[in-house]
């Protein structure tokens, strides 16, 4: 049964990756990207990771990929893209160059490590003491061992979101100033 | 065949302890069935409910013709719209723009699952029994619980926002981004309100939140009120209501799905929106007013929660009506406003707040000085803010011109 439900879920964010590369429409990408991470959260659910599945759907379904969207809605890019040109030359064969390397770094670590390609040997993370609720357990641990790294993280979004209004702030004022207009 | 699995993944339900069988199996899609017919008719009641009451704070009659009291009125428009033409627009994404009402309706369905509808809550833990087998009275309990609430009402969103995109005309394309924007906004306040009740239960299964409330320790005092009123809030902008339904407004009707979308398609628009406004009231009713709870005024031991439970629940749905037919709507920027500005710093420092309380019953101090320490910074934080409002906007009033910093 776990078998099966990681075959179905594999297939469906493997499905959805490669829409995202190979999609020509943004937003279809964009779409089946949200395919993609609605197969982990299953994945997730399949190792009884329920609070991470919830999350997985909250944050990066919903709002990083609306995010996305508006991103590719309001700056009108949501048509087919014309392919034949490169922007940046010689980039798409770098990029097949380092996703090809990178996919022999995890194959030649996988299989020179302990952990196995096949049935887990060896768990890197611990194991779900209360299997109901992994919500207590992960609390405990964010808020206990790894505080200062939670709390660093926390401050440095802030950091981004401040930095970001002042940018966008700035350049529509400049704007503004352009047209002679006042009042906003 | 569920060897594999552990227990957990079927939810906190007792129908799964002893293992799944047959019989399982086919009460949960008993329950299934139950909840989704329940939920269509419920929906048909809904509109004809309001319609009706509007009508009557309107002095008018409202509809009357189909069936006693124009009960069937909903039914027979959604005959009707059924046999309408379905139009697909040239210029429109023909795939995306029949997955949208889906994206819209299939969230919605899946709220109503999580919500606990009835069971015997006085002294007992909400268990009934159903042909011999112990079960809750909720399609299912997982232990996400109210988590799944979230995730629901931020999947909603791409129904909206993708309606209006694929229409391919810039109109609906504007109306759903406003309307996704204004979802997005108040899903935060919606969320960090609905945390002070998880403080307060400690659990995220609603059949435990429940359970906690039980008999009368209702959310409602539980968490001193304000973050139910910030929910209430919150939810209102989040289901597009009165006086928060600008995407619908009638002077500038360009709604994202109200421009191209017609026929059955539109009725799925329509249905969820509505089936929104019953899951949304179920869900309060559930977090804040201790979903069935009540004192046993029947003899038949299942008969009170679920009667508790309709009548919390017709309560919050008269409420609705009664917002539309009162207040004027908002303009966008206020809505934005009360969003960001009041409501999200609003429902954070009150979870502080709620959680100095809790800390100072811990270690052994003073609870109501620590509740008036935490209050009195919260203000002295408010005032500075207010402060550095006043002053950017005079500065701006100075010099318009003049750059941000």
């Amino acid at each position: 049964m776990e078998t099966a439900v990681f075959i179905v879920c594999a297939a469906i964010v493997l499905a959805g990756a490669l829409g995202v590369v190979l999609a020509r429409n943004p937003v279809h990408a964009a779409l089946s990207l949200v395919g993609t991470l609605f197969g982990m959260a299953v994945l997730f659910l399949n190792l009884e990771a329920h609070f991470l599945a919830a999350v997985q759907i909250i944050v990066y379904a919903g709002a990083i990929v609306v995010l996305f969207l508006f991103v590719i809605m309001l700056l009108g890019v949501d048509r087919l893209e014309d392919l034949s040109v490169e922007p940046i030359t010689g980039q798409r064969t770098l990029a097949i160059l380092a996703g090809l390397g990178t996919f022999g770094l995890a194959v030649a670590f996988l299989a020179t490590s302990d952990i196995g390609l096949v049935g887990h040997t060896k768990v890197l993370t611990l194991d779900i003491t209360d299997q109901y609720s992994n919500l207590h357990q992960i609390a405990d641990v964010l808020f206990t061992d790894y505080v200062y790294a939670f709390e660093a993280t926390a401050a440095l979004l802030t950091i981004s979101v401040v930095g970001a209004v002042v940018m966008s702030r700035r350049m529509a004022r400049s704007d503004e100033a352009q047209e002679s207009a006042g009042d906003d | 065949m569920t060897a594999a699995l552990g227990p957990s993944v079927f939810g906190l339900d007792p129908l799964y302890d002893g293992g799944v069988g047959l019989a399982e199996v086919l009460i949960t899609l008993l329950k299934v069935g139950v909840a989704f017919a329940v939920l269509l008719v419920a929906v048909m009641l809904m509109i004809w409910f309001e319609r009706k009451l509007i009508s009557d704070m309107q002095n008018r009659i409202g509809p009357n013709l189909a069936g006693p009291f124009g009960i069937f009125q909903t039914l027979a428009d959604g005959i009707k719209l059924f046999f309408k033409e379905d139009l697909i627009p040239e210029q429109s994404d023909r795939l995306v723009f029949k997955l949208a009402p889906y994206l819209s309706l299939v969230p919605a369905f899946l709220v109503f699952a999580v919500v606990p509808v009835g069971g015997d809550f006085n002294g007992g833990d909400g268990r009934v029994s159903l042909f011999g087998h112990e079960t809750f009275l909720q399609v299912s309990d997982p232990p996400v619980g109210i988590l799944l609430v979230l995730a629901m009402s931020s999947v909603a969103v791409y129904g909206v926002m993708l309606a209006g995109w694929s229409s391919g005309s810039k109109y609906p394309l504007l109306a759903s981004v406003r309307a996704s924007a204004q979802m997005v906004s108040y899903e935060a306040a919606l969320g960090l309100s609905l945390a002070a009740v998880l403080l307060k239960s400690g659990s995220l299964s609603t059949n435990q939140i429940v359970f906690e409330q039980s008999v009368w320790n209702w959310n409602l005092w539980v968490t001193w009120v304000v973050p139910m009123v910030i929910f209430l809030i919150a939810a209102t902008a989040e289901l597009n209501r009165p006086p928060f339904d600008l995407v619908e407004a009638e002077q500038e009707l360009v709604g994202g799905f109200h421009t191209e979308y017609s026929s059955i398609r539109f009725a799925l628009f329509y249905l969820a929106e509505f089936m929104n406004t019953i899951t949304m009231s179920a869900i309060v009713v559930t977090l804040f007013l201790g979903g069935p709870n009540g004192p046993d005024f029947t003899t038949v031991g299942w008969l009170s929660g679920l009667l508790w439970f309709f009548i919390k629940l017709m309560l919050f749905l008269f409420a609705f009506v009664w917002l539309r037919a009162t207040l004027p709507r908002f303009r966008y920027d206020q809505l934005m406003d009360l969003g960001w500005k009041l409501l999200i710093p609003l429902s954070l420092g009150w979870l502080l707040v709620l959680a100095s309380y809790d800390v100072a019953g811990d270690r052994g101090w003073n609870r109501a000085a620590a509740v008036i320490v935490m209050l009195a910074i919260m203000a002295a934080l408010a005032g500075l803010l207010a402060l550095a409002l006043r002053a950017a906007r005079q500065r701006r009033e100075l010099d318009p011109q003049g750059g941000f910093a």
